[in-house]
């Protein structure tokens, strides 16, 4: 392995000479981050409403007033018809209508069902599903309002207590942020890799190279050795971007999850390598990277729960290292959890990395053809 | 037969239907210059390429310094020096880089690196190029450097693929001093080039004409062999035939 250590010294030299490859190593987590941190919000609030009240009556005035009391609904407009509500929606003026119809004060007097509608854009799934949830929970607590009075109750006979653990506010940046942490590590260190093979080859160095002794164990293991580190810078800032700009605990044992990120590290870096060996040209090279990339995305549990899938699709999620390596990361960083309850997933990226690195190596020949 | 630095037996190969080179016998002696010339097309770059580890022939058989290139083409890469015909070093490297970077591939270490890298230095007269990113040097220097790198292990056999492609009159002349330097010190040199001036300084040639050797010997004997007055005719007699 002697030949080893020349070959990191000069992609060294050549990565801090790149300075724009350089500056979106670097740039791309704090992007992300933000972008991520800011813009993405899986819980929706304050969606825009448009309010229809015949009965303007104190107690329609009350229930329009608990349903945005939820925060869930941010009234923009009064109608004085359903057409009015209906045309808003369409224009997309507003996402939710509340009609509370003309009869509802007397229908809650005479003790018959008192109704009113929450029409929602279900064009959008994530907003529709806070609005009706929202308005769901309004009519439950008011009938259970009406009903302890009517019993002679003070109190409710049965409560359910939720205690959401490791999240306790529900936050999405808490949830996002260590996912994060391994998408961007996929994302940066794949491609990295996957065009460090046909750049040689496009420029005209590989062929002075592969006439030299080098092994490819060293020629390879000397390619991937210097991203390790900027790999690890990126989850450092990522991590710390995260602690004190969106507040989100890091619980678990540091030292831990820097180990298993090597692991995750070096198995993205391999699979770029695997993928170099495999195309021809730098384009070729991205257009894999990314063929891979949005299964990682969306199949991992990055952003939507694996629980949810069928079921080939959990099993073919098995296959992408990041879908382990969430795991990981959530277990450290929120749960605060040691090597016992995530050592089989710790196990299986070991694979990947000596499955892909020794992959990588048999793929590639020291020959023009 | 310890002179003989290169010996071909029948080498062969082929890319599907096209045989680039067919049935190929010659000897290289050590220390001498051998040029292999010919026009484009006609396999010169295919038998580097196989003398040198990088392409498997077909069939046929062929020594570098004693070692089989079918059986260890490995082990060949450490008894011989290659410059391609594009330049094929780091052109966001320094010269002084792609030095450090070649003699620790080569497996030069410490002061022993150091000291080689100095001796290859003053013998091309890079010395005051250290600093400068190769990308940015001439057609010229580069030659020079690619030269240097390939000459950091004290290769027993030089394969030089049209090394002056692109390079000055003057920068040429220098280059080919150089290489009648490393032949007198022991270095066997073989290479490919379409300039007849360059073809001339050669101690032998071996002419090829679509994947076959057709004429081998001294300058004039080839030129001879193929029937034109000088090097020149014959070159001219031989394309022609080639392109009908």
């Amino acid at each position: 392995m002697r030949r080893f250590w020349p070959m990191v010294r000069k992609e060294f030299i050549q990565m801090r000479r790149d300075r724009l490859t350089l500056g979106i190593m670097f740039g791309v987590p704090v992007v992300q981050l933000l972008m991520f941190g800011y813009a993405i919000q899986t819980d929706v609030r304050h969606i825009p409403t448009i309010v229809v009240d015949e009965s303007r009556t104190p107690e329609s005035r009350a229930i329009i007033q608990a349903l945005e009391n939820t925060g869930n609904f941010r009234i923009v407009a009064y109608g004085d018809a359903r057409g009015a509500l209906d045309d808003a929606i369409a224009r997309g003026r507003a996402q939710a209508g509340v009609v509370v119809p003309w009869d509802f004060a007397r229908n809650l007097g005479r003790g018959s069902t008192a109704t009113f509608q929450v029409v929602v854009d279900a064009s959008d799934p994530l907003s529709s599903q806070s609005a009706l949830s929202a308005a769901a929970g309004v009519a439950q607590v008011e009938n259970l309002k009406l009903l302890t009075a009517a019993a002679g109750r003070a109190t409710l006979p049965v409560e359910a207590r939720v205690r959401p653990r490791y999240n306790p506010g529900l936050r999405s940046p808490t949830y996002i942020v260590p996912g994060l942490v391994g998408l961007i590590l996929t994302m940066t260190m794949v491609l990295i890799t996957a065009v460090a093979i046909v750049r040689e080859r496009e420029r005209g160095t590989l062929e002075q190279l592969i006439v030299t002794p080098i092994t490819r164990t060293e020629l390879m293991l000397g390619k991937i050795t210097p991203y390790v580190g900027v790999g690890l810078f990126q989850m450092t800032a990522v991590l710390l971007l995260g602690r004190f700009v969106f507040d989100v605990p890091l619980v678990g044992n540091i030292g831990l999850l820097y180990a298993v990120s090597l692991i995750f590290i070096v198995a993205s870096l391999s699979l770029g390598l695997f993928i170099s060996t495999l195309v021809e040209t730098q384009q070729q090279a991205m257009q894999l990277s990314f063929f891979f990339m949005l299964p990682s995305i969306l199949l991992s549990g990055f952003m939507f729960p694996r629980e949810g899938m069928p079921q080939a699709f959990q099993w073919l999620s098995l296959l992408i290292p990041l879908t382990h390596f969430l795991k990981i990361l959530r277990g450290i960083l929120l749960k605060g959890v040691g090597v016992g309850p995530i050592a089989p997933q710790i196990l299986i990226l070991c694979g990947f990395a000596v499955g892909l690195i020794v992959l990588a190596v048999r793929r590639f020949h020291k020959t023009l053809d | 037969m310890t002179d003989v630095a290169v010996d071909i037996q029948e080498l062969t190969r082929r890319f599907g239907a096209l045989t680039a080179v067919s049935q190929l016998s010659l000897q290289v002696f050590r220390g001498e210059v051998f040029g292999l010339l010919g026009p484009n097309g006609s396999g010169k770059t295919t038998t580097i390429r196989m003398l040198c580890g990088l392409l498997e022939p077909t069939s046929g058989s062929a020594k570098v310094d004693g070692v089989d290139v079918r059986l260890a083409p490995e082990l060949v890469k450490t008894h011989i020096g290659y410059m391609s015909q594009r330049f094929g070093l780091y052109e966001d490297l320094t010269v002084a880089e792609n030095l450090d970077f070649y003699g620790g591939i080569y497996g030069l270490t410490g002061a022993a690196r150091r000291e080689r890298i100095g001796e290859v230095v003053s013998f091309l007269g890079v010395g005051g190029r250290l600093g400068q990113l190769a990308g940015q040097l001439s057609g010229g220097w580069k030659q020079r450097l690619a030269l240097g790198c390939a000459l950091l292990h004290r290769p027993a056999v030089l394969f030089l693929d049209e090394p002056t492609a692109g390079v000055d009159p003057a920068a040429r002349r220098n280059f080919w001093r150089a290489i009648h330097d490393l032949a007198h010190s022991g270095t066997t040199v073989l290479v490919t080039t379409h300039y007849m001036d360059e073809a001339e300084r050669c101690d032998r040639l071996g002419m090829m004409s679509l994947g076959r050797l057709i004429a081998l010997g001294t300058p004039a004997e080839v030129a001879r062999a193929v029937g034109g007055q000088t090097l020149e005719d014959a070159y001219i007699i031989l394309q022609e035939k080639d392109e009908r």
